[in-house]
């Protein structure tokens, strides 16, 4: 038997964090790859600490839905997880390339491959496009378009930044796009400035967050100046600076994240058959534009 | 009623490869001797005594497994189906999922063969046909038939809140996919987010019904996650608790500061947070090994283990606040405002300021008290004192 574990964050305050972590985890629940599939939680439950003693699978496919490699991915998750024999150095990464390693769970005696965050695996690439089809409504958008690919970043850990520079990079090369930029919250390029950034009138914007909160329903969308007040809502396009911004929200919530999630456990060698093409099926086929005008209220905790 | 595949199956296996292949569950046993000829032995637990038949021949086995022997044949068929739902239909030998199963439905542990009374199998056929209800935090579990007419063995769970054991039916939302009660779960029935999902808080109003041991498993799972878990483990003896001195030395970041809080705010702690007014689970952990913690653990079916992410939250608060010096303040009021001081706080503690009436002002903590309160004694939006 093999189980997957989605590893999210999750909030004391905003029931809406996990929804993200839930969808997907129905989405592969109903391919049936996996026979049990279980979301575990930093803030909810069930907590890290306590979710694969819920599984009666011997092998353990754990899948953080986090963003980039760093103190969650590294340090909490593996500790909660009691995956004592566990050091960063296994997964020998620059960064960004971090994709499993094959641990056993002291409390449980089971095989845990702990993968890497989905944020840096090569298919978020495609659910960065994917969200920027949903939210212009367009299946071939990209000429005569730019693409903003929206991090947090921080001074404390300079992979958040790499994560979000690496999937701009490769859908820059791609040639998709008339521009491509990464930009950031909390350093330079800041997302505040993001029509100097642009020729190209129309700007896509995804954010590369797991979930909507705090962070991507009140802080870009004012900081971009596509509201005065995030409780007042914002059209999609909306008009800055005479150009048009297609505010995406969080790409976590993006149906296609479900395929990332599959990705890392096929990498870690779990046996999936056909269901990484089911996912995708399934996951591209719902693709629809959303409005964003409501508050989601904060992430985080 | 038994049917001729159940007979099959179970003769299957006690063929199949000599003594490692005996029966012996429930309180149903049947042995083969090889060195006899293959003669089988048939008995039944009952009354605290073993009745039964030996050597037989597996022709003989089948016609008593099928209920064509003659007496007592309701209850060979009652041990006949039961040994096939739990052995062929649950299986899971030693799982948490099995264990729950069987509580739900009073069985006695697996390896409990002589099981009598109660919890026989008879008596567990008959109450079954009524379905047999247990309380798990506010679920309310029934184990029952199938088809209660005629039942062969196959059991059908209902679950829903306690407080709603009593309501018809028809006055409920109706559910059968375990996955739904991760929305009911997620408010409380004013709609306030539940990120405690052991707080006594679960709204009412819903049912499931007709759910397979693997379904309420889940759905019990998505109400009170972890939960069945180590209940289980802590009926095998395995439970592995974390005392609050080796969580909070466990964290890093801004939690890092929780393992500075006095031993004494654990305790007020425990008292604000870990009761059952407060979380069903029953708290095992203390504050280390050797020190016990001065509030009541609880009463719950089911144990907490280490103190959780809500708690080290709060911790976080209370080790910044526990590290400021007291102060004496010096402030005036009537004996009657200091009542009422003491009665906001006990009704903000208790979660009674939505019970009380807008014209209620005998009660300390009324809303429009409390605002005379504050026009009375507030000064640039501050309670007017002095500093010792």
């Amino acid at each position: 038997m093999q189980a997957l574990v989605i590893a999210a964050h999750g909030s004391h305050l905003n029931p809406d964090a996990s929804n993200p972590t839930y969808a997907h985890a129905d989405t592969v629940r109903e391919t049936g790859a996996f026979d049990e599939v279980r979301e575990a939680f930093w803030k909810e439950e069930p907590h890290f600490r306590e979710v694969i003693r819920t599984l009666e699978s011997e092998e353990v496919f754990v899948v953080p839905l986090f963003i980039s490699e760093g103190y969650f991915t590294e340090r909490i998750i593996p500790r909660e997880l009691r995956l004592d024999e566990f050091e960063p150095e296994q997964w020998e990464s620059d960064g960004t390339s971090a994709s499993q390693v094959t641990l056993e769970a002291e409390d449980v005696g089971k095989t845990v491959h702990y993968c890497g965050p989905v944020g840096t695996h090569d298919a978020m690439t495609d659910v960065i496009v994917q969200r920027a089809e949903s939210v212009t409504g367009d299946p071939s958008v990209g000429e005569g378009v730019g693409l903003a690919v929206v991090g947090h970043g921080t001074e404390r850990n300079e992979n958040s930044a790499k994560a979000v520079e690496y999937h701009a990079d490769r859908i820059r090369e791609r040639g998709r796009f008339d521009e491509v930029e990464a930009l950031f919250m909390d350093e330079e390029p800041e997302v505040d400035d993001v029509t100097d950034f642009f020729e190209t009138e129309d700007i896509v914007v995804v954010p590369l967050f797991v979930a909507d909160g705090y962070h991507t329903q009140e802080d870009i969308p004012e900081d971009m100046g596509l509201t005065e007040d995030y409780r007042l809502g914002w059209t999609v396009p909306a008009e800055v600076d005479g150009h048009r911004i297609w505010y995406a929200g969080a790409v976590g919530t993006e149906g296609l994240m479900a395929d990332v999630i599959l990705e890392r456990a096929a990498d870690a060698g779990a046996e999936l058959g056909d269901a990484i093409e089911r996912v995708r099926q399934i996951t591209s086929s719902a693709t629809e534009s959303e409005s964003n005008s409501e508050r989601t209220s904060q992430a985080g905790d | 009623m038994v049917a001729p595949r159940h007979v099959e199956e179970l003769v299957q296996r006690v063929t199949d490869g000599g003594d490692d292949n005996d029966i012996a569950f429930d309180g149903l046993r049947i042995t083969c001797d090889e060195s006899a000829d293959d003669e089988f032995t048939f008995t039944l637990a009952i009354d605290g005594e073993r009745v039964g038949r030996a050597g037989l021949d597996a022709d003989g086995l089948r016609e008593i497994l099928a209920g064509e022997a003659g007496e007592g044949d309701e209850t060979v068929d009652a041990y006949v189906t039961n040994w096939h739902y739990w052995q062929e239909r649950v299986g899971g030998e030693g799982t948490a999922r099995r264990a729950f199963l069987r509580w739900c439905e009073d069985a006695p542990p697996d390896d409990d063969e002589t099981a009598d009374g109660d919890r026989s199998v008879p008596a567990r056929y008959a109450a079954l046909r009524d379905g047999i209800d247990r309380e798990w935090g506010q679920l309310c579990i029934t184990a029952r038939f199938v088809d209660g007419d005629e039942p062969d063995g196959e059991r059908a769970y209902d679950l829903w809140h306690v407080d709603d054991a009593d309501a018809d039916l028809d006055d409920l939302e109706i559910y059968d996919e375990p996955r739904a009660a991760r929305e009911i779960a997620t408010d409380d029935e004013d709609g306030r987010y539940r990120p405690l999902k052991t707080a006594p808080t679960l709204e009412t109003g819903w049912a499931f019904t007709g759910l397979s041991g693997t379904e309420l498993v889940d759905a019990v799972g998505f109400f009170y996650p972890a939960t069945i878990a180590n209940w289980h483990r802590e009926q095998e003896g395995t439970l592995d608790v974390d005392h609050w001195s080796e969580t909070a030395s466990r964290q890093s970041g801004i939690y890092e500061v929780v393992s500075e809080l006095p031993r004494e705010a654990v305790d007020w702690m425990a008292e604000a947070c870990c009761v059952d007014s407060q979380c069903l689970r029953r708290r095992e952990w203390e504050y280390e090994e050797g020190d016990d913690l001065d509030p009541d653990g609880g009463d719950g079916p089911f144990p907490c283990r280490e103190p959780c992410s809500l708690v080290i939250a709060a911790a976080r608060k209370w080790a910044i606040a526990e590290s400021e010096t007291e102060r004496t303040y010096e402030l005036e009021l009537t004996p009657s405002e200091r009542n009422q001081l003491e009665e906001l706080i006990d009704a903000v503690a208790d979660d009674r300021t939505d019970e009380i009436r807008e014209a209620d002002v005998n009660d300390g903590a009324n809303r429009y008290r409390a605002r005379y309160l504050r026009a009375k004694r507030f000064a640039d939006g501050e309670l007017e004192m002095r500093e010792q």
